[in-house]
């Protein structure tokens, strides 16, 4: 009885696992397939279809585009979201629960609804589709993540230390700038590399936003339109792996934590 | 008379409703080690926020140096605070937490490392100055911080708490320390605790603090042997109280009727008829009419060892609420449930208003 149920035990963790990661695992295995198309029998390892993604100027092109929009707007993301963090921990602001409950509201709504709000919003203001519009998306649906995370970790054993760079005769932005901020690195950091990941494979919203640049993940699905080959396995793959090493950062420096 | 370093006149604060201060005036006097002594929500640290700008008083001013200071803020002032929990920046190492108020002043780097390692010299950590905060001890950051706050040599040192998260024998330890660097550099310091033998073992002049208002104040001496109010005798050092009223004075002789007979002394009446007798523990004397003073019967209930004296407790036989309040030798044979007679002299009895 009791090995039928350890028995149970294995096949269940199996078949979860399997359910998340199978996908992936068929994916990268055949970007590496030596012939022509991603189906069994499997045929490489190849690295050929990784040689025709970066030979396609047009993925390439979209790729630094991704990286692009990424950094900049998870810089943007974190910085706004810092700040609001800071003035809602320092300060007392008039109806400041509901002021915080609005700014963490983009997290639980579609992006596919702020990405069609942006887009009629654009449309109405004259702001043409662009990386530029899609890299604002972004900062609408990263912010409230990164104030989540920033604000979590902002406690008041640090208003102590701000008080004592002023004390000792900082002005107020340097008491931002060398203690505060420096304090709150591990909590900046990993806003940063959470909105990164977020960015990186976001596709809902760069692809209502953007029209002749764009980014990875629209490039991809475009790349999808003309049927399956190795090649979309490879770029995928590649996305995967900065996802992967982005989350690796995130869970470092979030999870870190200084002794004493 | 020259003016005083600080100068602080009829302060008042409130916290939304909440009065913690009333109406409190003080004068610091340059070189001096101030304490402010009280129990929590005396009203204690609000003072010493007030004096380094954190809080602006609802009413009120405070002058250093002759200048209005009230409303400057900290950075402005000629004032730094040790907080309770030390505030050492963790991310900078210790030379660069001391060195801090330099820079902030621009002082290049050289002199900024040179004067940061003469003050972590002053405190005795010249090792520590590449370590990180983390790396030290608590009496360790303690003394950073008082080296950050030193270096930039402010005209009132602030200390709030400053020994409260140490142990008992460190705490003692670094008493004298601070007492010692005070009297070294001679920058008035102005220290609050709720201990009162922290209290008596630095102070130049202690301020007793309650409900937001001076009891007392004055060099700790005068406050342990006269204190001026019921609340002084008890808070700084423990007394025996005696409540009576006048029956007589004359000749400078007045006389009181207690619960243990009438009790005469030399001195003049306080205004109002109900008066407290405070008696220091060290001067209740235990066994036979030795004291000029019968203070009657008293029921021991307890003996505490403490080292170098016994601790009495002890019922009156007169007034089961009076309780005795004795300080017995050591080699004392009395024992808890002995019924003993107690006694005092006439001149080591406190008059104070009730």
């Amino acid at each position: 009885m009791r090995a039928a149920v350890r028995l149970a035990a294995w096949v269940y963790a199996i078949a979860v696992y399997g359910f998340i990661f199978l996908p992936v695992v068929v994916l990268v295995l055949f970007s590496l397939q030596a012939t022509s198309f991603p189906i069994p029998p499997f045929t490489g390892p190849s690295l050929r279809w990784y040689q025709a993604v970066l030979a396609d100027a047009r993925l390439t092109s979209a790729l630094v585009n991704s990286l692009l929009v990424a950094v900049l707007s998870s810089l943007a993301s974190v910085t706004l979201g810092f700040l609001s963090a800071w003035g809602f921990a320092r300060f007392v602001l008039p109806g400041s629960a509901l002021l915080r409950g609005l700014i963490t509201l983009p997290l639980t709504v579609s992006y596919l609804i702020i990405g069609m709000g942006l887009l009629v919003l654009f449309n109405w203001a004259g702001v043409p589709k662009s990386l530029l519009a899609a890299g604002i998306g972004h900062v609408v649906i990263n912010l409230p993540l990164c104030f989540a995370i920033i604000y979590s970790q902002m406690g008041d054993h640090q208003i102590n230390i701000e008080r004592a760079a002023r004390d000792l005769g900082a002005a107020e932005w340097k008491v931002l700038l060398l203690i505060t901020v420096p304090v709150m690195a591990p909590a900046i950091f990993a806003g940063f590399f959470l909105s990164m990941t977020f960015s990186w494979d976001e596709f809902v919203i760069s692809f209502l936003l953007t029209r002749f640049e764009t980014t990875l993940p629209v490039e991809i699905w475009n790349l999808l339109r003309s049927g399956l080959n190795p090649k979309t396995n490879a770029v995928g793959s590649l996305v995967f792996a900065v996802s992967i090493v982005l989350v690796v950062f995130f869970e470092l420096t979030l999870l870190r934590r200084k002794p004493a | 008379m020259s003016a005083p370093l600080v100068d602080i006149r009829n302060v008042s604060h409130r916290f939304g409703q909440l009065p913690v201060l009333k109406d409190v005036s003080l004068a610091i006097e340059p070189g001096s080690y101030t304490i402010l002594l009280g129990p929590s929500g005396s009203g204690k640290t609000t003072l010493l926020s007030i004096l380094g700008g954190f809080v602006t008083p609802s009413e009120g001013k405070v002058f250093i140096r002759g200048q209005d200071c009230t409303a400057v803020p900290p950075a402005k002032r000629p004032t730094t605070t040790v907080f309770q929990d030390y505030a050492l920046f963790p991310h900078m190492s210790v030379g660069g937490n001391v060195g801090f108020g330099l820079r902030m002043r621009g002082i290049d780097g050289a002199t900024r490392a040179a004067k940061a390692r003469d003050a972590l010299a002053l405190v005795g950590l010249a090792a520590a100055f590449d370590k990180k905060p983390h790396q030290l001890s608590g009496g360790q950051r303690q003394r950073v911080a008082l080296a950050r706050a030193l270096v930039i040599e402010p005209a009132v040192l602030l200390l709030d708490e400053p020994l409260g998260a140490l142990d008992l024998k460190l705490r003692r330890q670094m008493q004298d320390e601070l007492k010692a660097i005070q009297k070294r550099i001679g920058t008035a310091f102005v220290h609050v605790t709720h201990d009162q033998e922290e209290a008596m073992a630095l102070a130049d002049h202690c301020v007793v603090m309650n409900d937001g208002g001076i009891e007392d104040e004055g060099p700790p001496e005068r406050v342990y042997a006269r204190p001026k109010t019921r609340f002084s005798a008890t808070f700084m050092g423990e007394s025996t109280i005696l409540a009576g009223s006048v029956s007589g004075a004359e000749n400078g002789i007045v006389t009181v009727s207690t619960a243990v007979g009438p009790v005469s002394l030399p001195g003049a009446p306080p205004a109002g008829d109900t008066v407290a007798l405070a008696i220091r523990p060290e001067h209740l004397l235990l066994g036979e009419a030795r004291g000029s003073v019968a203070l009657g019967a008293g029921k021991v209930g307890d003996v505490v060892f403490q080292g170098s004296f016994k601790r009495v407790l002890a019922a009156s036989a007169l007034d089961a609420a009076l309780q005795f309040i004795a300080k017995a030798p050591a080699s004392a044979t009395v024992q808890a449930g002995d019924t003993i007679a107690i006694s005092c002299n006439a001149r080591d009895i406190i008059l104070l208003a009730d």
